[in-house]
């Protein structure tokens, strides 16, 4: 350990020297160039130079990889990806799966953050309260956030299969068996209650830490005062977090409109499109397809980008705000 | 038990509100950790044993003897008739009938009918099932590709970002308030956007199928250079002042200084950093195709895959991968939710 060190330490002595040297050419405030340097060149190349990239893909065909050799379509992916006969019928798109993929995300955001949000703010409030093992209970609570996605949905694949414990039980019971997985609804119940599941913990932690730093007094006034537990939720505790349910609120949605992982390896996006989401249309068209279209890959990207644009800019205007 | 449980913690009276918190809580506990032992319980299962249905909570297995001349038998208690209490080994089975021998003495083949024995059970772990992820699958290889890159991406990031941190709290430079915005904007872009120019510009630099095109993009993160930017300043300027005095290089005044006073947001950006890498999933899987690459989540998707037949494997590779991330919480459960409050991030 100690010889680790000593190597760490020669090491980080190395750029002593040129760093002695550029002192000396640079005045002043143009040493801060050398140290941002690094970090702003990893940012260049993997963050601002793809989205110019992406453009560019969005708007050429073909399947090749390398810029130079697609040929320029202009609008003509965003135009297939975005032609329907009916809106409301993904059927009758030219990319079906990419509206099987939007209504999809926006059903399940519609129910992942409701539902997340009602249970890690009950949770929250549950913590806040007199509990005996506190610390306990919100590790416990919060223990799944850390797990890899693929050990989450490993994990639910081997309670939910045909002849898993889940199932057991319910024979147990005398109910009938499901094959949980393969079938279209209970698929999807099952993305929004495993990612639920895996994610709630995170939120909680942000709502208890909102609660908490409501004063002791303001409850001890409402207390003085007799307030049923309802109003002082409704009066006192809700407008009071406010704040951090809202940052909730639009974490929530930006991850959840993004939601891949897991549910990718849980059900693979099946039976059929029920739970294909719009990154997963993104990979399975530029990576997963025999055919790699870049391009519609590209082009689905930047609608998504802009969807998730807008979700930040409410989450600033909200935290100006709160 | 509840009234000495409320005097010591100086509860006034149990209400029905404490009591449906409690019970909520417990249920959470149920479903929330539930699911992770019942993983647990299950990897150490034997093949045949996960195929009981209804399965069994703990890991039992068939009790089996060795007979001379006749090889490894499967034993059973016989219930009902001549031979009742007695065990015995079963030589095979045909039809509704069983032949058995008694294993003391194997000369003589008893015919029973089949509902007249029952398996003999014993709880036995099938650490088999793990000893054959080093020897039938390359275990190892993933385990390491996994270990390297959270590893190596860790002290990078922690590098660059305290780097850019440093100057952007301790130096005036003309720019550094729009670095820093620009920096910042870059939390406003998920990763899965620029999915598909972010392999391109991993294949032109050769970086496909190679552990460093995981470790590159992940360098540079903005929450990083927040963290450290924020904790950096409030540290004293006057120290940094006085160092210079002594004629420090600021490079020395960066990693001997500075560095050691950030050590708790540090910290922090460890944690999260090795949870990110670790865990990280979609970019890994455009990035590294040859298996040889593969980190463990990848490793545990393609044989989830492949395996659906031979879960215990699967099990016990989803134990192996989750292990470290749950050692690391248990030690340092109170950093961690403490560190991702303060700064919202995950």
């Amino acid at each position: 350990m100690n010889l680790l060190a000593a190597l760490f330490a020669a090491v980080m002595d190395l750029p002593e020297r040129p760093m002695r040297w550029a002192q000396r050419r640079l005045s002043g405030g143009r040493l801060g160039w050398l140290f941002v340097g690094p970090n702003l060149a990893i940012f260049a190349v993997f963050t601002f130079l793809p989205i110019a990239i992406d453009f560019h893909y969005a708007v050429t065909g073909g399947t090749q990889l390398l810029p130079r050799d697609r040929p320029y379509v202009g609008g003509d992916n965003f135009a297939s990806l975005l032609t329907c006969t009916d809106y409301l019928d993904p059927n009758s798109c030219t990319r079906d799966l990419f509206w099987h993929g939007i209504w999809n995300t926006a059903r399940f955001v519609l129910f992942q953050v409701g539902l997340m949000l009602v249970f890690s703010l009950l949770t929250a409030i549950v913590l806040n309260g007199r509990i005996i093992g506190r610390g306990f209970f919100r590790a416990v609570f919060f223990y799944p956030v850390l797990l890899s996605p693929v050990v989450v949905a490993v994990l639910w694949k081997w309670i939910l299969q045909r002849e898993g414990i889940l199932n057991a039980w319910l024979m147990a019971a005398g109910q009938p068996t499901t094959n949980w997985l393969l079938e279209s609804n209970w698929a999807f119940f099952w993305s929004v209650f495993v990612s639920i599941w895996a994610h709630m913990g995170f939120y909680t932690l942000i709502l208890l830490a909102g609660l908490q730093a409501i004063p002791a007094e303001i409850n001890e006034a409402s207390a003085m005062d007799a307030t049923p537990p309802w109003r002082h939720f409704r009066r006192i505790t809700l407008p009071l977090l406010m704040p951090s349910v809202l940052v909730v609120l639009v974490l929530g949605l930006i991850r959840a409109v993004q939601m891949f992982d897991e549910v990718y390896v849980l059900t693979g996006g099946g039976p059929g499109t029920a739970t294909t989401f719009i990154v997963q249309y993104i990979y399975k068209t530029g990576f997963a397809d025999q055919v790699r279209q870049y391009g519609l890959a590209a082009a689905a990207s930047l609608l998504l980008a802009s969807v998730l644009l807008v979700l930040t800019l409410v989450q600033l205007k909200g935290m100006k705000r709160g | 038990m509840a009234r000495f449980l409320t005097l010591t913690r100086g509860f006034a009276r149990w209400d029905w509100t404490d009591w449906a918190a409690h019970l909520y809580l417990l249920l959470g506990v149920l479903i929330m950790f539930g699911p992770v032992a019942w993983l647990g319980l299950s990897s150490l299962k034997s093949e045949g044993a996960l195929q009981a249905f209804p399965p069994t909570l703990l890991p039992y297995e068939q009790a089996s003897v060795d007979v001379p001349g006749r090889g490894t038998l499967k034993l059973f208690h016989v219930v009902a008739g001549e031979y009742q209490g007695q065990d015995l080994a079963e030589l095979r089975r045909m039809g509704l009938q069983s032949q058995l021998i008694d294993p003391k003495a194997p000369g003589t083949i008893i015919r029973l009918k089949l509902d007249e024995r029952v398996p003999i059970t014993r709880l036995r772990a099938a650490w088999d099932n793990y000893s054959a992820l080093f020897g039938k699958f390359n275990f190892l290889g993933y385990f390491w590709n996994s270990v390297f890159i959270t590893g190596v991406a860790t002290v990078l990031t922690l590098l660059v970002n305290s780097m850019a941190a440093f100057a952007l709290s301790k130096y005036r430079f003309t720019g550094r308030d729009s670095v820093f915005l620009l920096m910042l904007a870059t939390l406003m872009i998920p990763p899965t956007i620029v999915l598909v120019p972010n392999y391109l510009i991993a294949a032109t630099l050769g970086l496909t199928d190679n552990p460093w095109g995981v470790i590159w993009p992940a360098v540079a993160t903005p929450t990083g250079v927040f963290l450290l930017r924020q904790y950096m300043l409030t540290l004293p300027d006057e120290l940094i002042e006085a160092a210079r005095m002594d004629n420090a290089s600021e490079w020395r005044i960066y990693w001997r200084i500075v560095l050691p006073l950030s050590a708790p947001a540090l910290a922090v950006l460890a944690i999260f950093s090795v949870m990110w890498r670790w865990n990280e999933f979609l970019w890994p899987m455009v990035v590294l195709s040859r298996s040889e690459t593969f980190t463990l989540p990848l490793a545990l998707n393609s044989f989830q895959g492949e395996l659906a037949t031979q879960w215990n494997y699967l099990l016990a590779m989803t134990v192996v991968t989750l292990l470290p991330v749950t050692v690391i919480f248990a030690f340092l459960q109170k950093y961690i939710t403490q560190g991702i409050a303060s700064a919202g991030v995950k």
